[in-house]
């Protein structure tokens, strides 16, 4: 199939960046969105052009490097996967593909589509941990029973794999759903009460420093999530946040 | 405290709490005025009690301004923080494809209701503020009725009102299910809790426009 | 040639990690602040190695390509890890983990490091649970384990499909706990060019900014190489896209010898080839064994008809399946260790059974599961009498539940619905066993530059068994290099800070820049994923899963050619001092170029068959690996001297006092 493409192209942080027109042919529906961009660079670059930059690593959907806002939603159209498990199929010949960086104050542009998201890396080391040295000694992993739904629950926080599309979709590009699962998963878990307090406050407060917006429950985060992370996360988040702080 | 207004869940939390309050307010407010519609001779006793109760004039009177004035400060300070976080915006932004237009146009449906607040304000409580404290009328306990009634004659007054509160209705619809969640609630309850707010958010502002159009079509005849 | 000695301590196996323990230096806890350590590679081993590294007390730098040290591809592990718990009951033990991993090694591994390795797996799993590793548990609150190919018990953890993310989430909170006590650096975003040499001992590497371009110098006392394998030598496996051997091979140009690079794994279920665009290949997790059915017709014009599109496989009547692992190794079945599993898949591909467009795939059916947990389920629900339809959806429940997510993917891929057509799967390269010769203390042979995870050689000998992968980088980086590595530095407490303006810092700075210039200035022919590509493509021909001398001489040849080729015309759009994927890419094929060329040499040098090593010339009469232990039961260490084809093969002799040599049996 034919595609025309529009794609942000910005040289490096400093620079304004701006839309460019690209159109692209013999693509095959069995590609993923990411094989489609590696045509598009191959081209580019045998007419001596610069490739797009774009964030990728595993591409099967677990390491959340890629993202792009592809026709307005993160990771495109497609449920449940993340860009680089989106597959052209999705797309009709002639279509025109509007592909974007994600877009926060807290994820400032590196390079083309490729975003800084290391804010995401503070927000988890304000707290995201449970202080336990590696002493070969810790007790036996089954000396605490814990129920089969409240793993599972935690498990289903756990499978955030911070790509940020959560805040890509946002209109206030808010960090909640990422970091209320962070947080999540360790308020289900035993091994996660001794420090809640703590956590949950510091790793809220690290969230508002880095700029990211406010949630105002749209919904939007939990339907684009590659992973499926639920609003439900958001609403613990808060509970605990508020029972921290009426603590003290 | 301070800290806590500085937090992003607490804002939401604030603006939840007022919100709910606001709520809260809108149902008693509907009892009150669908009596005029049933039983006028209730309304003028209520509506006179509501006007010379010291408790309801001069405590609960300043709460509600205040929470109106919270609600309303909050949501300002939320919407430009919020503008903040994406300081470049999207060529293209499909909304419609991961939420609805009420939730993510509250600060619109907020601003019309805020706008429609000042109209009913002139039209009610500045007449009535001036009519006890400044012209220092004399009580009189029957004139509410027909002071309703009357605001309702012009048609244009009558289509702003009934306009405003189709998006009041917009703005609950969103508003009133939303602050449980940000309050922490969402558990095996919160489908029943999201049933009663829909109802809520569209039965009592139906239920106030048709008291206008009552109104409107049933004009005292002098 | 020489003769390595792996300093293995004496003693009876068992006992040999302790005493050794009890036995060597350690670091006060004031001195360790004194120290610097640089851990390349954020993955289990490296996220591990360095949270616990900075917890001891040492001020620690890790470097990683990535934007974060959580998206290192220890994350895309999805079946789980071994460890000898012994939840079960069925007979495990530190023993049977370690009899049964030297095995699926095909005897190739050395004794003492895996029994350490199974001795510390416990452990292991009682440190993830206390991080809040979210393992899948059983009703009763316990864990719970599935079984993997290899063995006859059941002692893998999983998390789902993505035990991988969740321990190197476990490993990354522990990093991040450190990072916040300021006792982590982390330089993610940072690519290392070349390790520094000051008197012999490593003291520092170079790395270039992938965000800016700049070129930076960054000392330490030690460096921890933890950079994973280099499968992506064949361009189409499993591994992330960035994955590469540069660390690994920069570290192998100042010294450190090369251990077995011909032993790869290729892993038997993964989503076969749909065309040319192809980037990467994606796993289906080995766990779907456990279940599903691996089949192919049993008549070639049945599989004709199905390549041409006439034919679907679930019109194949049941006599005219070949469930060929059932068929020829009745004891294990479909749970054959993978290197036996991929090339009986390919055998039949090859000799023209195979059922996609391309005739390379074979079939992982899951029918008789559906069916049979369907009517587990409805006896257990009470539900009396079930037609089979009913049957069928109550199965798909039970199908789902274990394997949901695998499922979408497979159908995200491939577009078909795997509930109610068979899977198709090929094998892909996946794992590799090859890597950095180290002793027993991990450290290679570059004194104070060590080796842990899949970067190094030491555990899983000529194959790896399922589920061990995650443990060995744990088991590295958690509870062996933190004690090892102390022994070395011990000598070092007095040293101070190593200088950066060093004559050995210039010379190696210069020439990564010189490097760097010379890719930069190719004619500008061919990209960098055109010679990717080409590479890639005669080491999947010729050192895949099959090889013979023929083949590999040829190879050797062409990638020399290649090579050549390469420098002189290599096409590298944009500048060295900014944001460059293309040069990343061309530093890491240059590298791969050389590598692909040693692992021909070495599999050309190994005259027998074991394991993911499976010479043609040398197979018993029914198609088996054919090992011979007199000849060949060492390790080859190659030492760098300038082109691949000069380097100086060292052995180290395997002992195995523990463990009687047999011809490897899954029938």
């Amino acid at each position: 199939m034919k595609l025309n493409l529009k794609i942000w192209r910005q040289k490096d942080a400093k620079s304004k960046g701006s839309m460019m027109n690209y159109t692209i042919d013999g693509i095959d529906g069995d590609m993923s969105f990411l094989e489609m961009m590696d045509v598009l660079n191959e081209d580019l670059i045998n007419k001596d052009e610069e490739p797009v930059e774009f964030d990728h690593d595993c591409r099967e959907g677990i390491c959340g490097s890629c993202s792009l806002q592809i026709n307005g939603e993160p990771h495109g159209p497609d449920r449940a996967v993340t860009t680089c498990q989106l597959h052209m199929r999705k797309f009709n010949d002639g279509d025109t593909i509007v592909i974007e960086p994600f877009r926060a104050k807290a994820f400032p542009v590196i390079k083309d589509l490729i975003v800084d998201r290391t804010s995401f890396d503070r927000i988890q080391q304000a707290g995201g941990f449970i202080s336990v040295n590696t002493s070969g000694n810790t007790q036996d992993a089954n000396a605490i029973p814990i129920a089969k739904e409240k793993a599972d629950d935690a498990f289903y926080s756990a499978a955030c794999i911070g790509c940020g599309a959560c805040v890509a979709a946002c209109k206030n590009a808010s960090a909640m759903l990422f970091t209320s699962a962070k947080i999540s998963q360790y308020a289900l878990l035993p091994q996660g009460q001794v420090e809640a307090t703590e956590r949950v406050q510091n790793m809220v407060r690290q969230m508002d420093l880095e700029g990211f917006g406010n949630c105002t429950n749209t919904g939007a985060c939990e339907v684009e999530c590659p992973k499926g992370i639920s609003l439900e996360n958001i609403a613990r988040m808060n509970r605990e946040y508020l029972s921290a702080t009426l603590k003290g | 405290m301070s800290r806590l207004i500085k937090s992003s869940i607490a804002r939401k939390v604030v603006m939840a709490l007022s919100g709910l309050f606001l709520v809260f307010f809108l149902g008693q407010h509907f009892v009150i005025n669908i009596t005029s519609v049933i039983a006028p001779d209730t309304f003028n006793s209520w509506s006179h009690f509501m006007g010379y109760n010291p408790l309801v004039q001069f405590v609960l009177q300043p709460i509600l301004i205040a929470g109106v004035i919270v609600h309303f400060v909050m949501g300002i300070i939320l919407e430009i923080r919020n503008n903040r976080a994406r300081a470049i915006s999207y060529a293209k932004y499909n909304g419609g494809a991961n939420s609805s237009w009420i939730s993510r146009n509250m600060f619109i449906t907020g601003l019309v209701v805020l706008a429609f607040l000042g109209l009913h304000m002139y039209d009610f409580w500045v007449h009535e503020m001036a009519y006890k404290y400044i012209e220092g009328s004399l009580e009189d306990p029957t004139r509410y009725y027909a002071e309703t009634v009357e605001k309702f004659e012009p048609i244009w007054r009558t289509v702003l009102y009934v306009i405003a509160f189709g998006l009041l209705a917009l703005h609950l619809l969103h508003g009133f299910a939303s602050s449980f969640q940000s309050m922490g609630l969402n558990n095996k309850y919160s489908p029943a809790i999201q049933t009663f707010t829909k109802i809520y958010a569209i039965a009592i502002p139906l239920g106030f426009a048709f008291i206008a159009i009552y109104h409107h079509l049933n004009p005292i005849t002098h | 040639m020489g003769i390595l000695d792996a300093k293995v301590p004496a003693g009876p196996l068992a006992d040999k990690w302790t005493s050794h323990k009890n036995k060597i230096n350690l670091v006060n806890p004031a001195n360790k602040r004194n120290i610097d350590i640089i851990v390349v590679g954020t993955g289990l081993a490296g996220g591990s190695a360095a949270a616990t590294l900075a917890e001891l007390g040492y001020n620690v730098k890790t470097f990683c390509y990535q934007d974060s040290p959580r998206r290192a591809h220890s994350i895309a592990a999805q079946g789980g890890i071994n460890a000898a718990k012994n939840y079960q009951g069925d007979g495990d033990s530190n023993y049977r983990l370690f009899y049964d991993t030297v095995k699926g090694g095909d005897y190739r591994s050395r004794e003492g490091n895996v029994y350490r390795l199974a001795e510390v797996s416990g452990q292991i799993i009682d440190q993830c649970v206390a991080q809040g590793v979210p393992f899948a548990r059983e009703y009763g609150g316990l864990l719970d384990n599935r079984s993997f190919g290899g063995v006859l018990v059941s002692r893998t953890f999983y998390a789902k499909g993505q035990t991988g993310q969740q321990l190197l989430l476990g490993a990354y909170s522990a990093m991040n706990r450190q990072i916040n006590r300021g006792k982590i650096q982390p330089f993610n975003r940072h690519e290392m060019m070349d390790l520094v040499k000051v008197d012999g001992k490593a003291r520092g590497i170079i790395a270039r900014n992938l965000v800016t371009g700049e070129i930076e110098r960054h000392s330490a006392h030690a460096v921890v190489l933890a950079t994973g394998g280099y499968g992506n030598v064949f361009f189409l496996s499993t591994n992330a896209m960035g994955s590469n051997v540069m660390a690994a091979w920069r570290a192998h140009r100042r010294g450190a010898h090369f251990a077995n690079p011909c032993y790869t794994q290729i892993h038997p279920t993964c989503i076969p080839v749909s065309g040319d665009h192809q980037s990467k290949l994606t796993l289906m997790s080995e766990s779907l064994r456990n279940d599903g059915r691996i089949w192919v017709p049993n008549k070639k014009e049945d599989s004709l008809a199905i390549r041409e599109g006439k034919l679907k496989p679930t019109q194949i009547k049941e006599e005219d399946r070949d469930y060929y692992l059932e068929r020829r190794y009745p004891a294990f079945g479909n749970l054959v260790p993978r290197d036996v599993a991929s090339r009986a898949a390919k055998e039949r591909c090859d000799a023209g059974f195979g059922v996609n467009k391309t005739g390379e795939a074979v079939y992982l059916d899951f029918d008789a599961a559906i069916m049979r947990y369907g009517r587990e389920k409805a006896l257990t629900s009470g539900h009396k009498d079930p037609t089979d339809k009913e049957l069928r959806a109550l199965g798909e429940e039970v199908v789902e539940a274990k394997y949901g997510n695998l499922f979408q993917m497979y159908e995200k891929i491939v577009d078909e619905n795997p509930y109610k057509t068979p899977m198709m799967i090929y094998p892909a390269v996946h794992y590799t066993m090859g890597g950095l010769w180290v002793d027993y203390n991990l450290q290679t042979t570059i004194e104070g530059c060590y080796a842990a995870g899949e970067a190094n050689f030491s555990d899983h000998g000529a194959n790896r068994l399922g589920a061990s992968a995650l443990m060995q980088g744990l088991a590295d980086g958690y509870f062996v290099l933190p004690y090892t590595i102390g022994d070395y530095l011990s000598n070092d407490i007095r040293t101070g800070k190593i200088p950066t303006d060093s004559p050995e810092f210039n010379q190696a700075e210069k020439e990564v820049r010189d490097r760097m210039d010379k890719l930069m200035t190719g004619k500008g022919l061919h990209s960098v994923d055109f010679y990717h590509k080409k590479l890639g493509k005669i080491m999947w021909d010729k050192c895949g899963m099959s090889r013979n001398a023929k083949d590999l001489q040829e190879a050797i040849d062409e990638i020399s050619a290649l090579r050549k080729d390469f420098w002189e015309n290599v096409k590298v759009p944009g500048t060295a001092n900014s944001k460059n994927q293309e040069l990343e890419k061309a530093g890491r094929v240059a590298d791969f170029l050389e590598l692909g060329e040693l692992f021909a040499k070495d599999a050309l040098a190994r005259n027998e068959s074991c394991g993911g090593h499976f010479r043609e010339e040398y197979q018993t009469p029914d198609g088996e690996a054919l090992r011979d232990d007199e000849n060949f039961k060492f390790v080859s260490a190659w030492e760098y001297k300038g082109e691949p084809k000069d380097a100086v093969l060292h052995k180290e002799e395997l002992k195995y006092e523990n463990i009687e040599l047999k011809t490897r049996s899954y029938k």
